[in-house]
């Protein structure tokens, strides 16, 4: 690769880190671990996206600000290309994202293991403490596995009584 | 009005039909709740996995009609009754009226979800990469849907009089059109042959040990084994897929290629 391509691959992902996600716009995409790659290829830049869910509706949103963000910075033409495998996983959240997210009032998602099997337990089922990201009370309750967008689910502190959303690990 | 497309009929793009098409019939039915469910999240969750489902329907649409160069689109809003090969058990309605019966839709979502997680399983090692693609994320999904629904089996099932005869009603009602599900044919035959996907019927198993435990939990007892065979699968469908696709399709075939 030739330094003015290094040049070129490095001032997107430079560009990238600044595009948000909009449905959690505390982070950005690269935040969200979902830019997988960026490479240049016949002259257009590829950037290689990993949708987060099978039915994110923010995925093509995601796709045309990206495409808008790199045109903007004249380091076009470029494209999107949507990779499936491996499946996302919210351990490629970067730490500093982590931090981002606790700050915006989500609570972060443990780490998982990707891949290992999760048995599935019938009532009571008991999930582990997600702390507050108001007042950091491990004393919560989970009020449903389903939130506002398909990666939270709803919590409530038993502690300050705020109610606050947690980005499930999946 | 816009024409109808029209399909080989090859077993491969059958079997990912019935895959996709399970999704896709699944998440209109549980959409019908959007607005309309006993509490706010409830209403969110429901919402929820019918995106998911929508999701992955997109996908395997997707890749049935890559051979044919079908789009996504183009199979699910021009083909005909007889080209959808959902299981009948994904077509019934949630009940009488609109949106229908709460203890059916979540009984309905345990069996569906538990059948797809342990169809996506095995799907992760499927020889079509593209499949095992979709499938290694969707797996992950299902398993927030199992959760879900048999949380309220158990909990409609061993709850009050009232929420206990009404999830028995459900199970009567529904037990019969499982067995479709499981039923071997060419096409599983095929893909198994191929390495895309495994026979449905090797699913039964692992499904039957997960709902009787549900269901023991629930104190629900499943009806009596009886002959009744659904065909859906077959693309011979029930009087209640009719409605569904003239709801979905409509749009779509009053104005052609309208988009938003």
């Amino acid at each position: 690769m030739s330094t003015l391509a290094a040049d070129r691959v490095g001032r997107a992902w430079a560009v990238l880190a600044d595009v948000l996600d909009p449905e959690v716009p505390a982070l950005s995409v690269c935040d969200l671990g979902i830019v997988r790659d960026v490479v240049e290829q016949d002259e257009a830049l590829e950037i290689v996206l990993t949708p987060t869910y099978s039915g994110c509706p923010a995925t093509e949103a995601i796709e045309r600000s990206v495409l808008d963000a790199i045109a903007a910075a004249g380091l076009g033409p470029a494209r999107v290309r949507l990779q499936r495998a491996p499946a996302w996983t919210t351990d490629w959240i970067s730490e500093d994202g982590r931090r981002k997210l606790r700050e915006y009032g989500i609570a972060p998602p443990a780490h998982i293991e990707p891949g290992a099997a999760v048995p599935i337990r019938l009532v009571p089922r008991r999930i582990a403490p997600v702390a507050c990201p108001r007042c950091g009370s491990t004393h919560t309750e989970r009020l449903s596995a389903f939130g506002s967008t398909a990666c939270k689910s709803l919590f409530r502190c038993l502690d300050c009584r705020e109610p606050f959303e947690h980005f499930k690990p999946i | 009005m816009q024409a109808s497309i029209r399909l080989q009929r090859d077993e491969r793009q059958q079997y990912l039909l019935r895959i996709g098409d399970t999704c896709l019939i699944q998440a209109q039915r549980l959409s019908e709740w959007t607005g309309h469910a006993p509490v706010l999240e409830e209403d969110i969750a429901l919402a929820n996995m019918a995106l998911d489902l929508l999701g992955q329907a997109r996908a395997v649409l997707t890749l049935a009609g890559s051979a044919q160069g079908l789009s996504e689109d183009q199979l699910a809003f021009l083909r005909e009754e007889r080209d959808y090969f959902n299981p009948t058990l994904v077509e019934l309605p949630n009940g009488e009226g609109r949106p229908g019966d709460f203890a059916l839709t979540v009984l309905r979502n345990a069996f569906v979800s538990t059948f797809l997680q342990l169809l996506w399983q095995r799907l992760q090692a499927s020889s079509d990469e593209e499949l095992a693609a979709i499938a290694a994320k969707a797996v992950k999904e299902a398993r927030y849907h199992v959760e879900h629904a048999a949380d309220w089996v158990v909990r409609l099932g061993d709850g009050t009089e009232e929420s206990r005869r009404r999830m028995q009603a459900a199970l009567d009602k529904l037990w019969p059109y499982v067995a479709e599900l499981f039923e071997a044919d060419a096409v599983d035959e095929a893909a198994a042959d191929a390495g895309l996907g495994p026979r449905w019927a090797e699913l039964r198993e692992p499904w039957l040990a997960q709902m009787q435990a549900l269901l023991q939990a629930a104190t629900l007892q499943p009806p009596a084994v009886s002959s009744f065979r659904s065909t859906g699968r077959q693309g011979v469908h029930s009087e209640h897929m009719g409605y569904i696709l003239a709801e979905m399709q409509h749009l779509q075939r009053a104005y052609p290629g309208g988009a938003w």
